[in-house]
């Protein structure tokens, strides 16, 4: 099937306007009648579920965590853009709308990241209005940075913690929502199902965290904001929690999954100490303002870094990349630090690290400046490694951190399947292949504030409000199966712990499906996982009982979840024979750099799940390119 | 990604275990073997659990997400101090080189009226989100405010407010605090809004919902004894208490209020 993203017609600067006044609108006494389902609640759940109470509809919310506000948009460190050109250095709505498409290869829909460049403006003044203290100069004016991928200085942050306030700020219009009694939040809950019916999405199938009950809700419409799936490779930056599990169980009602391949392994992250370890800790991109990033220029060289003369350090990016120097993009700055280490010029244990040298800006600058500007990374950075990053370089280390790919959606955010919406890093929409820093946040609060408010009403207002509810028998039989599913895991009772597949199934994927990827390589991904799952379903041992906390039991469906997606993500990796942002086909580049086949691969790859252990089917949806050139990805 | 291997570090835990809300709960003695100082305090114990899974017992039971400081899901008390022996860090920020072979670790949950535990380690928080819900937060609509640069802040105060501001919720001040007091939690909230010009508005509604707020969950009162400010992995200070006390005082009219110190343990 050819898919069609129905981007509006008529000039890329006005398709937003037009769509908006094309599309049919909910009357506001009619509002409260419709019930929303929103799945997730960082940065575009809650402020979907926030906009969405406040604008008069019934609104039920969701997460795992404990409250709305601990989502894993609060990890996001650096920053968040807009094109508001504050600095007079030659930004604009234009700019950042191509250096989006062009950050992500070529490989999004126009129209979509058009939309986000234009709303980027409106959400800074949404978080100022909310509270966000952002930093600010001393005539009271906001402040930028500069992000990789950018040559303008276009990122506005709250010290090292822009998205732990941007979240607390849409935290807190979800709470003033909670109490006028707009919004219900349903904390320590997990979607285990979509219940579709006759093709439509209208609810959810939970188990309550605590209880341990299956629950059922119905809505008339879903709209998940669940994040990522990198924890895929076990070792990421994502939080312990963060899992599939959402979106997999709606591509299994029929959902498509759109570029799994495309995950994003950032660059600056503390290195990996030993087996133990549970997760990777990021270093923000923001630190690449002042930091050069170097490594030995001499192989094997253990010395240590002060006694390394300066004729010896090999500041590769700069020397690379002239002309973004330390602020390459990310897909680039980590194939690069992996060079330096595959030629056996990493250092720090096992060789798996380059340095990130703060020497020059703190001669420059002063180190209180520096302080001012990354204190609390440094201290994070000394906490963990116990190493101080004032007196000597951090060691950092790529490692995976976002992905792009995700269910797929049209231009209203709205999946193949009628009534289910996904925002936020769960779709596929706008980062192409490689997304830029300070991004993420932006699309969150974009999908959730100002698209998603707009573009549901349009489907809202052509269905009946509470046409189906939960006594529909399709809520039933998805309560029955996944209790049925419940009682599998935990009756296995085999010899190995969850986190041990889990161990396994990462390892499989960072050596054949990470950072270069080889048709060799896929395909012995595409064999070792399905040989990984088959003995997780007869050797898992899952711990404690049905009807009450079981964290085990948690991860054990996360991981049953990761062990059929993994495999759909090699297939996907090894179906796109080209190089292009995060996804490196070794075969197809140009001495180390990515080689993007336009002619065969221009198209967004949208799986349909046919079972488990059958092929999913491949649909296209062509992108095509009105507005700009494609041409090939330059930042020399 | 290999590493070396775990470390060689013996450890004797007492962990509180406690099957749910109901069970009375106890302390229950574990060892920890192999461990490396370059762990954290959580992946120590996830070699535990995996132990403990392995000879068919029940895994220890404990809240996390982020492990890196931000989310403030994390919540132990760890030696009778909350998130353990190191300043301004959380529990899963907690490394194991802060402890030497053979020490013995006491572990336990959260200890507050207002904070049921659930299992083990795990407590239920949801005052902490009703507080919030009774003011926390602008009022700021959706659509339809000024351009972010309209309102000028002066650094000063946007710095002092990005300190209040940048508590994670964890509730560590109400855990270390003898009355179990939510003071430092609550004031830093009403002085990251307050001390900025979008918040100053609505400041002494707010003031007085969010305090009424944490008394009616039965929150204890302040008595000076700023355990929460040493314990706080974000190192929000209790200045920030003094300033909300000011703030209220300044609400007309003022509602008498009781005072009731050291309740709510
Ligand atoms: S797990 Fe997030 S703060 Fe500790």
């Amino acid at each position: 099937m050819i898919l069609d993203g129905k981007a509006p017609s008529g000039p890329l600067a006005q398709k937003w306007d037009k769509h908006r006044q094309d599309m049919k609108l909910v009357n506001p006494a009619n509002k409260r009648k419709y019930k929303i389902l929103v799945v997730g609640t960082g940065l575009a759940g809650g402020a979907a579920a926030a906009t969405l109470g406040e604008l008069g509809y019934n609104v039920e919310a969701f997460c795992y965590q404990d409250s709305a506000r601990r989502a894993h948009s609060i990890a996001a460190q650096g920053g968040i853009n807009a094109a508001k050109n504050y600095p007079n250095d030659s930004d604009s709505i234009f700019r950042l709308f191509y250096d989006t498409v062009k950050g992500g290869d070529f490989r999004a829909r126009e129209a979509d990241v058009y939309r986000l460049a234009t709303v980027s403006n409106n959400i800074i003044d949404q978080c100022v209005a909310q509270g966000v203290p952002f930093a600010r100069d001393y005539a009271g004016y906001l402040d930028n940075r500069s992000f990789g991928g950018a040559q303008v200085s276009r990122t506005f942050y709250a010290r090292g913690q822009t998205g732990q306030q941007l979240l607390i700020g849409a935290y807190q219009a979800l709470s003033r929502q909670v109490k006028a009694g707009s919004v219900k939040v349903h904390a320590r809950r997990e979607m285990l199902d979509l219940v579709v019916v006759d093709g439509q999405a209208k609810g959810i199938t939970c188990r309550n965290l605590v209880t341990g009950q299956i629950e059922s809700f119905w809505g008339d419409a879903v709209v998940l904001c669940t994040g990522g799936y990198v924890n895929v490779f076990y070792l990421s930056t994502n939080a312990m929690g963060c899992s599939v599990t959402a979106g997999w169980r709606a591509a299994k009602k029929g959902a498509f999954f759109a570029n799994p391949c495309y995950t994003q392994i950032h660059p600056t992250c503390i290195p990996q100490t030993g087996d133990h370890q549970s997760k990777l800790t990021l270093m923000s991109e923001s630190l690449r303002n002042d930091g050069r990033c170097w490594a030995p220029k001499k192989q094997g060289d253990n010395r240590a870094p002060g006694q390394i003369p300066e004729d010896e350090r090999d500041y590769y990016l700069e020397r690379k990349y002239p002309s973004f120097g330390n602020l390459a993009p990310r897909d680039i700055a980590s194939r690069a630090a992996k060079e330096q280490c595959d030629d056996n010029r990493g250092v720090g244990p096992g060789g798996r690290g380059v340095y990130l040298d703060f020497a020059d800006s703190i001669k420059r600058l002063g180190q209180e400046k520096i302080e001012e500007r990354y204190g609390n990374l440094f201290q994070m950075y000394e906490k963990i490694t116990d190493e101080n990053g004032y007196k000597q370089p951090m060691r950092i280390y790529p490692a995976p951190h976002y992905s792009m790919g995700g269910l797929w959606v049209d231009y209203n955010c709205m999946s193949n399947l009628p009534g289910l919406f996904v925002l936020g890093e769960a779709n596929f929409s706008v980062h192409g292949a490689n997304r830029l820093g300070a991004s993420a946040l932006m699309q969150g609060l974009a999908d959730g504030y100002f698209v998603i408010p707009y573009t549901i009403a349009d489907y809202l207002a052509r269905i009946t409000p509470g046409k189906v509810t939960d006594a529909h028998p399709e809520f039933k039989a998805s309560a029955d199966a996944v209790k049925a599913e419940m009682d599998k895991l935990l009756a296995i009772k085999g010899k190995k712990t969850v986190s041990e597949f889990h161990r396994e199934l990462g390892k499989i994927m960072w050596n054949n499906v990470g950072m270069a990827r080889s048709d060799a390589s896929l395909k012995e991904a595409l064999k070792l996982i399905p040989a990984l799952r088959e003995e997780f379903w007869q050797n898992v041992n899952v711990t404690g009982g049905n009807g009450e906390v079981n964290q085990q039991l948690e991860n054990a469906w996360r991981v049953a979840d990761f062990l059929e997606f993994g495999e759909l993500l090699a297939r996907d990796a090894l179906n796109r024979k080209e190089s292009c942002g995060g996804h490196f086909r070794v075969e197809y580049q140009d001495k180390g750099e990515a080689q993007r086949d336009d002619e065969n691969y221009c198209y967004a790859a949208a799986w349909e799940f046919k079972g488990v252990d059958k092929e999913p089917e491949l649909h296209k949806e062509p992108l095509k390119f009105e507005n700009i050139e494609l041409a090939v990805r330059s930042y020399k | 990604m290999s590493g070396s291997a775990h470390g060689n570090m013996n450890l004797t835990l007492h962990v509180w275990r406690q099957k749910d809300a109901k069970d009375k709960g106890r302390l229950e003695q574990y060892e920890a073997k192999g461990i490396s100082p370059d762990m954290s305090f959580l992946e120590m114990l996830d070699v535990v659990n995996e132990d403990l899974i392995k000879k068919g017992k029940d895994p220890i039971v404990f809240d996390h997400d982020c492990r890196e400081g931000i989310c403030g899901m994390c919540s132990q008390m760890i030696n009778g101090i909350a998130h353990g022996p190191d300043t301004d860090i959380t529990a899963c920020q907690l490394h194991m080189r802060k402890f030497k072979d053979g020490d013995a670790i006491f572990i336990e949950p959260w200890r507050a009226k207002a904070f049921p535990v659930l299992k083990d380690l795990m407590v239920d928080r949801g005052a902490l989100d009703r507080i919030i819900q009774s003011y926390g937060y602008t009022s700021a609509k959706t659509g339809g405010v000024p351009d972010g640069n309209a309102i000028l802040i002066s650094k000063e105060n946007a710095d002092l407010s990005m300190d209040a501001a940048a508590c994670i919720g964890c509730g560590a001040c109400v855990a270390s605090c003898p009355n179990a007091s939510a003071m430092l939690f609550v004031s830093a909230k009403v002085s990251h809004l307050g001390l900025l010009p979008q918040g100053e508005v609505e400041a002494a509604r707010r003031v007085r919902a969010m305090v009424e707020a944490m008394d009616a969950e039965g929150f204890g009162n302040c008595t000076n004894h700023y355990e929460c400010e040493a314990t706080c992995p974000k190192g929000i200070k209790a200045t920030f208490i003094s300033r909300m006390n000011r703030e209220l005082m300044k609400t007309i009219p003022c509602p008498p209020r009781e005072v009731k110190a050291g309740g709510g343990a």
